[in-house]
C-alpha cells in the first residue's frame, strides 16, 4: 500500500485522514500540496475534508481546479483508488470525477453528530471488510445534501454505486446518499468522516473496515 | 498645524480632562490627532485596565507548573514530557450584540490569534454565552447568530468547538456576553512572546489587507450602551476564517522554521497596540512606515491604518538573515505580507506616512503609564437567607424535576453544539453535554480536560461567594472526569465601574475568585475584563466567568458520566445541607430571586476532591458527575440520561425537607455510580479520610424513581431535557 493525502489551503482533516490511513494500514503516508503537479507512485489518493478556499464561490469548486488535480485525474484514469471525505466528495463532484452535486443541507445549518449508516453495497474495495450490521461514523458539514437527476440516481442504484445511505438522514440528501462510488468502483466520495472513528476513544471504530477493505483490494 | 482640543472631540475619543492633561504633560506638548487616537485607544478600559488594574494584582498567578502567567497574550503551563498548553479566554459582548454573526466570529478569530501567536497550535475552543430572556426581542436572532458565527468561524479554521455554558437571564437583555476561551499545545522550548527585540530587525506584517473596519472598536468596548448603540455596526468588524486558517499554518511554519524573534497579533486597536505592545515590552523602539501597509481601500489616512481593526493580521519581528525564508513561508501560503518597519534602540515609536512624521510618542508612557484608577466602592448588601418555612409549599418532585430539566439554563443545548464541529482533530474523547470536555494531547496518551462555569445569580447574590463557587465549581468539574486541576483563565463581565455599586461587584468578585485559586492551587494564568456591560443605567449580573483547565496523564483515566451500569449503587459524597438560597430551583419552580448563595467551604471542596480522585485511581468509580443547579435531583437525572439507564434515588428526610434535599445546591458535592461489589471498600476508605460519603440509591431500569414517587420514564426525562431550545428556536425537537 503506498497512499498520499492532499492538503488545499483550508483543508482541515489533512492531518487526520493521514494518521487513521498510517494506522491502519501501517504505512507511511505522502502529504502532497495542491500547487504541486506530480504524485508520489501512490495507489490511493486522499483528498481531505475541511474548507478548501473558504468554501468560496461553491464548496470545492476552486479546490477542483487546482494544479494537483490533473494529476489526481491521470491516477484515476490509470485505475488508481481516491478516497474523497466531506470537503473531498466535494472536490470530487466538482471536478466531475463523481456524478451529482452536494448543496446546502435542508436544515440551513451546519451539522455534527455521529450518524447511523446501512453499508448498502458490501462488494467494493471500499467495504468488503464490513458485516451486514448498520454502523456508525460523525458527519460535520453544511453542505452535504447530496443531489442528482433521476437518470442518475437509477444509474447509480442499477450499478450498485451507492455504498452507504443514512439510516437517520441529516442533511435531506437524495435517496438518503451517504457515499457514492464512480463507474469503475475506484473512486469513493462520502460525507461522513470515518478517519474520526478509528479508535475507540472516540466512540466508534467503524471507520476501520473502510481502511482494511482497501488495504485487502490493494494489498500490503 | 495644532488641534483644537474640545469637549467633543475628547469624549469621541472618551478621555477625560484629566487624562488629556497628563498626556500633554507626558509629551510636553499638545498631541496631534493621530497622537490622541493612538493615546485613547491605548488608555481605554479594554486595553488598559484601568479599572481593575490595581484589583487584579489580587489574584495569585504562580504554581510550579505555571510557564508563563498573565501578561502575555496567553496563560502557560507545563504538561509534561516537554509540552505546554496555553490558553485565555477573551470577551466579545459588545460587537455580539450589535452583529451577532460578526461578532462572534470575531471573537474566536481574536482568541485564536492570542493563542498560535505564542507558537501553539490551538486544539479546542469553549464558549460560554448569557442571553437574555427568551421573550427578549431579538433574543432568537441574538442566539442563532451567536451560534452559527462561532460555528462558521471555529468549523473553517478545523479547531474543535467543544464546550461551553448557555444560560438566560432577563438582566442580559440588553448587554448579551460572549466569551471565548481557546486551549493550544506547543513545545515548551519552542514558545514565543510578544518582546520586540534585536535593534535594526525588520517588523514585518502578515496577514489580510488593512481597511476601515472596526476603527475605535476598542473604544466602543468601553462604553455603555444606549438605545442608539446598533447603529454603532460599522464598528464591527468582519471575520475570514479561510484566511485565518491560513495564518495560523503560516505562523507555525515561520516559528518551526525559526524566522521569528517576537510576533504579536493586531487585536482590539490593530496595528497601534501590536506595536506599541511588543515594544514597550522589549524595552525598545519601533518606526513604522504607513506606505508599506498592505491597504484594503484607497485614501485611507494615518490616523485609520493606526485603528483599524481588519481582522487576520499580525505583526511580527523577523530574524535577521532570515527575512527571505519568512517571506517565502508567507507567499507559500498566500498571504500578504510586507516589511514595515525596524525595531529601534530610542525606546520611541516614530510614524511616517507619506513621507511625514504622523506619531512620535514615547513607548512606555503610552502603553505603561495609562491612568489607573481605585474606583469607590460602595458597601455591598449582605444577601438575606431564605426562610426554610417559605418553601414548605406543596411542591410534587416528579413534576419539579421535569420542569427544571426542560427551563432554558438546564435544557439541553444540543442544537447549539450540533452546529459545531467538535470532532475535527480526532483528538475529542469527550464531547459536548457531558460536563468538562475533554481533549487527547495530539500523538500523546494525556488530555485536557476543559470546562466554562459560573452561576451568575450566586454573583448577583453575592459577588465575593459567587466567584469563589465559580472557581471551585470549574475545579470539581475538572476533578470530575479524572483529570487534575492545573490553572484556569477568566473573563470578568461587570456594568459600569464608574458606578460604587458595580465597582463593589467587581472588587468582591476578584477576591472572591482570589481566596478560591490560592486555596485549591488553580491559579489564573490569563484573562480578560468586560466592563461597561450594561444599557440605559441598567448593568447584565455580575459574571466572573471562569475556564479551566486540567490534564489527564493518561487517558485510561478517564472517568465518564456515560458509563454508568444498572446495578451500579450511586454515592453522594460531600455534605448535603438543603440550601436552596438563590438555588435555579427557588427561581424556576417558586419564581423567587432571593437568598444567599450556597457556602463555599474550599477546605472541604478540596478534601472531597481528592478523595474522589483517589477512588478513581483505585478503579471504584464508574461514572461520576458533579452537583451543581439544581442539585441531586438533576444531578441523578443528568447521570441517568447520559448512561440511559434508571435509577432509584432515595430521599431519606422528612417531607418538609425533601426539596432541600432533592434541589439544594450545597457545594463540594459528586455523585458516584459504583459497582455494587466496589461500595463497602469505598466506604471504608471515606470513614478513614473523614470525607461524608453516603449510599443514596441504586441505577437500573429505564425510569428515575425519585423515592415513593411515581416514576418518570427515561423516555420523558429526555423530553424534558431536549425539548425546549429546538421548540423555541421554531424547530421540531
Amino acid at each position: 500500500m503506498r497512499a498520499a493525502v492532499i492538503t488545499f489551503p483550508g483543508s482541515n482533516c489533512d492531518r487526520d485522514l493521514a494518521v487513521a490511513m498510517e494506522v491502519c494500514f501501517g504505512c507511511k503516508v505522502a502529504r502532497v500540496w495542491h500547487a504541486d503537479t506530480e504524485l508520489p507512485p501512490v495507489d490511493l489518493v486522499g483528498l481531505p475534508g475541511g474548507f478548501s478556499w473558504g468554501d468560496y464561490l461553491r464548496c470545492g469548486a476552486i479546490a477542483a481546479r487546482a494544479p494537483i488535480m490533473a494529476a489526481v485525474r491521470r491516477h484515476a484514469e490509470r485505475g488508481g483508488y481516491v478516497l474523497g471525505i466531506c470537503n473531498g466528495f466535494q472536490i470530487l463532484t466538482e471536478a466531475g470525477l463523481l456524478p451529482g452535486a452536494l448543496i446546502r443541507n435542508r436544515s440551513l445549518k451546519f451539522v455534527c453528530r455521529p450518524v447511523r449508516l446501512a453499508v448498502v453495497n458490501r462488494n467494493s474495495s471500499f467495504t468488503s471488510a464490513y458485516g451486514s450490521g448498520p454502523i456508525t461514523l460523525p458527519v460535520a458539514h453544511h453542505d452535504g445534501n447530496y443531489v442528482i437527476d433521476p437518470e442518475g440516481l437509477a444509474r447509480l442504484e442499477g450499478e450498485g454505486r451507492i455504498v452507504f445511505r443514512y439510516l437517520d438522514n441529516p442533511n435531506g440528501s437524495t435517496a438518503d446518499i451517504a457515499g457514492v462510488l464512480d463507474a469503475r468502483g475506484r473512486i469513493l466520495g462520502m460525507m461522513p468522516h470515518p478517519e474520526r472513528a478509528v479508535d475507540p476513544l472516540l466512540g466508534s471504530e467503524d471507520g476501520k473496515p473502510l481502511f482494511a477493505s482497501l488495504l485487502a483490494a490493494i494489498g500490503g | 498645524m495644532s488641534l483644537e482640543i474640545t469637549d467633543e472631540l475628547l469624549a469621541h475619543h472618551k478621555l477625560t480632562r484629566e487624562e488629556y492633561a497628563e498626556i500633554e504633560r507626558i509629551l510636553g506638548r499638545p498631541p496631534n490627532l493621530v497622537e490622541l487616537g493612538i493615546f485613547s485607544v491605548m488608555w481605554s478600559e479594554h486595553c488598559s485596565y484601568k479599572s481593575s488594574k490595581i484589583h487584579l494584582k489580587k489574584l495569585p498567578t504562580q504554581a510550579p507548573w505555571v510557564v508563563c502567567g498573565p501578561g502575555e497574550n496567553a496563560g502557560v503551563v507545563d504538561i509534561g514530557d516537554g509540552l505546554v498548553a496555553v490558553f485565555k479566554m477573551e470577551s466579545h459582548n459588545h460587537p455580539s450584540f450589535i452583529e451577532p454573526y460578526q461578532g462572534a466570529a470575531t471573537g474566536v478569530g481574536g482568541i485564536l490569534r492570542d493563542v498560535f501567536t505564542m507558537g501553539a497550535r490551538p486544539v479546542a475552543l469553549l464558549d460560554a454565552l448569557r442571553f437574555g430572556d427568551p421573550k427578549a426581542p431579538r433574543m432568537r436572532h441574538l442566539v442563532s447568530g451567536v451560534v452559527a458565527g462561532i460555528g462558521g468561524y471555529g468549523n473553517c479554521v478545523g479547531v474543535p468547538t467543544i464546550g461551553g455554558e448557555c444560560t438566560f437571564h432577563r438582566a442580559y437583555d440588553g448587554n448579551i456576553l460572549v466569551n471565548v476561551m481557546c486551549v493550544g499545545i506547543a513545545r515548551a522550548d519552542r514558545v514565543f512572546y510578544a518582546r520586540a527585540a534585536g535593534i535594526g530587525n525588520p517588523v514585518v506584517y502578515i496577514g489580510a489587507k488593512t481597511g476601515r473596519d472596526g476603527i475605535h472598536g476598542a473604544t466602543m468596548a468601553s462604553a455603555e450602551f444606549t438605545a442608539e448603540s446598533q447603529s454603532l455596526r460599522p464598528t464591527v468588524q468582519v471575520g475570514d476564517p479561510f484566511t485565518e486558517k491560513l495564518l495560523i499554518e503560516a505562523c507555525l511554519e515561520l516559528m518551526e522554521q525559526d524566522c521569528i524573534v517576537a510576533i504579536q497579533d493586531m487585536g482590539a486597536a490593530g496595528l497601534t497596540s501590536s506595536s506599541f505592545e511588543m515594544a514597550a515590552r522589549g524595552g525598545t523602539g519601533i518606526e513604522l512606515d504607513l506606505d508599506a501597509v498592505p491597504l484594503r481601500e484607497e485614501g485611507m489616512s494615518a490616523y485609520e491604518i493606526l485603528l483599524s481593526e481588519s481582522q487576520e493580521r499580525m505583526l511580527f519581528v523577523a530574524r535577521a538573515g532570515r527575512e527571505q525564508e519568512a517571506f517565502r513561508i508567507c507567499r507559500k501560503w498566500g498571504l500578504d505580507v510586507a516589511i514595515i518597519g525596524r525595531v529601534t534602540d530610542t525606546g520611541r515609536m516614530v510614524i511616517r506616512h507619506k513621507g511625514q512624521v504622523v506619531a512620535d510618542l514615547p513607548v512606555a508612557p503610552v502603553s505603561g503609564a495609562s491612568p489607573v484608577y481605585d474606583r469607590p466602592a460602595a458597601p455591598l448588601p449582605k444577601p438575606v437567607p431564605i426562610v426554610p418555612e417559605s418553601i414548605r409549599a406543596a411542591v410534587d418532585p416528579p413534576k419539579a424535576l421535569l420542569q427544571l430539566l426542560s427551563c432554558p439554563d438546564l435544557a439541553s443545548k444540543r442544537w447549539i453544539w450540533e452546529q459545531y464541529d467538535w470532532g475535527v482533530g480526532a483528538d475529542t474523547i469527550l464531547p459536548p453535554g457531558l460536563g468538562a470536555a475533554v481533549v487527547r494531547v495530539h500523538g500523546t496518551s494525556k488530555a485536557l480536560a476543559l470546562t466554562t462555569d459560573c452561576t451568575p445569580r450566586y454573583c448577583a447574590a453575592d459577588p465575593f461567594v459567587g466567584a469563589m463557587q465559580a472557581v471551585a465549581e470549574a475545579w470539581r468539574n475538572i476533578v470530575t472526569v479524572g483529570a487534575r486541576p492545573l490553572a484556569i483563565t477568566n473573563c470578568l463581565n461587570f456594568g459600569n465601574p464608574e458606578r460604587p455599586v458595580i465597582m463593589a461587584q467587581l472588587k468582591a468578585a476578584i477576591e472572591g475568585m482570589a481566596e478560591a485559586c490560592r486555596a485549591l492551587d488553580f491559579p489564573v494564568v490569563s484573562g480578560n475584563v468586560s466592563l461597561y456591560n450594561e444599557t440605559d443605567g441598567r448593568a447584565i449580573l455580575p459574571t466572573p466567568q471562569i475556564g479551566g483547565l486540567g490534564l489527564l496523564e493518561d487517558v485510561n483515566g478517564l472517568v465518564r458520566p456515560d458509563r454508568a451500569r444498572a446495578g451500579d449503587q450511586l454515592v453522594l459524597i460531600g455534605e448535603s445541607r438543603g440550601w436552596l438560597g438563590a438555588s435555579l430551583f427557588l427561581r424556576e419552580i417558586l419564581g423567587r430571586e432571593e437568598g444567599a448563595p450556597p457556602p463555599v467551604d474550599l477546605a472541604l471542596e478540596r478534601g472531597n476532591g481528592a478523595f474522589v480522585q483517589a477512588q478513581m485511581r483505585a478503579g471504584r468509580i464508574r461514572a461520576c458527575q458533579d452537583l451543581s443547579d439544581g442539585g441531586l435531583a438533576v444531578a441523578t437525572a443528568e447521570l441517568c440520561l447520559a448512561s440511559d439507564v434508571g435509577a432509584r434515588l432515595e430521599i431519606p428526610v422528612s417531607p418538609a425537607e425533601e426539596a432541600g434535599w432533592l434541589f439544594g445546591e450545597d457545594q463540594g458535592r459528586y455523585l458516584l455510580a459504583v459497582d455494587a461489589d466496589l461500595v463497602g471498600a469505598l466506604l471504608a476508605d471515606a470513614a478513614k479520610w473523614g470525607a461524608l460519603a453516603r449510599p443514596v440509591g441504586t441505577m437500573g431500569g429505564d425510569a428515575l424513581i425519585l423515592g415513593s414517587y411515581p416514576p418518570i420514564s427515561l423516555a420523558e426525562l429526555r423530553r424534558a431535557r431536549e425539548a425546549w431550545l429546538p421548540s423555541w428556536m421554531g424547530e421540531a425537537a
